[in-house]
């Protein structure tokens, strides 16, 4: 549900990264958040346990710029990966204008994309939405890691409905704006056309 | 979708940034805001130059979030008030109709009575409000300011 203010002309959006642990959904937004310039975004939140998993949620505010005079803000969130903090999860999805998902590209973590991208559907559809109509991409990450499935496989696999995906290695920023750009084009799309 | 739009008009937002101003004096607390149940910050008064109100609005909402999780498990609708004492900061957060959040923060000038009192006048008002904004937002009529922008204009937001 975005947000949006005619007093200060700003539009607000939401946007969460979704995926099974350790894909590399806050390395993602770490990158963005050390990629930006200081004056486009705000302070990276990282609700992380003592061992860096993420806890609750990471949260990066970013202006991507103006579009007929209104400020574009996006906030991003990252949701806890590791299976036993769904209740978690379901609360970030709340409000949310597109979502992103990473996928790790190592064949022994095929089972647990399956399962995420299952539970991202279920999560949505509790909120009353439907994966097939948000605005959503997929980050096919780690593409330089040993033991990596080929992306035809990862598309056959994780993309049936054909969304726009990327290759990534966010730990170095291959594919993590090029990603971040296509789902944030697909939300103000989406606002056109008013169906968020 | 489940939820409709939140948008802002320069009415309400006067009327919503009048009664904050007023709640800052009124309950002699130090800051004031309203955000909406997804951490935007809709409106803040009081002494907001000393605080990262984007990031406050966000883990606000986590907050709530996460209380209405645990009043679910509990079988209880809601949590709508929470308070949070701190050595020299505490903070007061009011759920006002399900959809926004009130949040004061006060030190020791004032008192948790004293907030809690014009916490829930304010609440009321912001009721009315807010209803009538959801109403406006409803209303087929209104458009988006997304109508007229093209294609176009999307596209060169990301040519950099």
């Amino acid at each position: 549900m975005s947000f949006i203010n005619y007093l200060s002309r700003e539009i607000n959006c939401k946007i969460v990264y979704y995926g099974p642990g350790l894909c590399g959904k806050t390395t993602n937004l770490q990158y963005i958040y050390n990629k930006t310039n200081p004056d486009a975004k705000g302070k990276m939140i990282s609700l992380a346990t003592e061992t860096e998993r993420t806890l609750f949620f990471d949260f990066l505010p970013l202006a991507l710029g103006e579009i007929r005079g209104f400020k574009t803000r996006f906030h991003l969130y990252t949701v806890p990966g590791q299976v036993f903090y769904d209740a978690s999860r379901k609360l970030i999805l709340k409000g949310v204008d597109g979502v992103v998902f990473v996928a790790d590209s190592q064949i022994a973590r095929m089972e647990a994309n399956v399962e995420s991208l299952e539970n991202l559907r279920t999560n949505l559809a509790e909120q009353g939405y439907s994966l097939d109509k948000l605005p959503y991409v997929i980050q096919y990450n780690k593409r330089d890691m040993p033991g990596i499935a080929p992306v035809d496989e990862l598309r056959q696999l994780l993309n049936a409905a054909n969304v726009p995906d990327f290759e990534g290695v966010a730990s170095t920023g291959v594919g993590v704006f090029d990603t971040l750009k296509a789902v944030a084009k697909l939300v103000l799309t989406a606002l056109k056309k008013g169906t968020t | 979708m489940s939820n409709p739009q939140m948008v802002m008009y320069e009415e309400e937002f006067n009327q919503i940034q009048g009664i904050v101003d007023n709640l800052v004096q009124a309950a002699n607390s130090k800051v004031v805001f309203i955000i909406d149940k997804n951490g935007q910050l809709i409106a803040a008064a009081g002494d907001t130059e000393q605080i990262d109100t984007t990031s406050l609005a966000s883990l606000t909402a986590g907050n709530i979030a996460a209380t209405g999780g645990i009043a679910k498990l509990l079988r209880e609708n809601e949590f709508a008030t929470q308070f949070h004492e701190g050595e020299k900061a505490n903070i007061h957060i009011q759920l006002v109709g399900n959809r926004v959040i009130l949040v004061v923060i006060f030190d020791s000038k004032t008192s948790l009575g004293l907030v809690r009192l014009r916490v829930k006048k304010a609440t009321e008002q912001l009721n009315a409000i807010f209803e009538s904004l959801m109403k406006k937002v409803e209303d087929p009529a209104t458009q988006t300011p997304f109508a007229e922008i093209t294609d176009d204009d999307i596209d060169s937001l990301f040519n950099d």
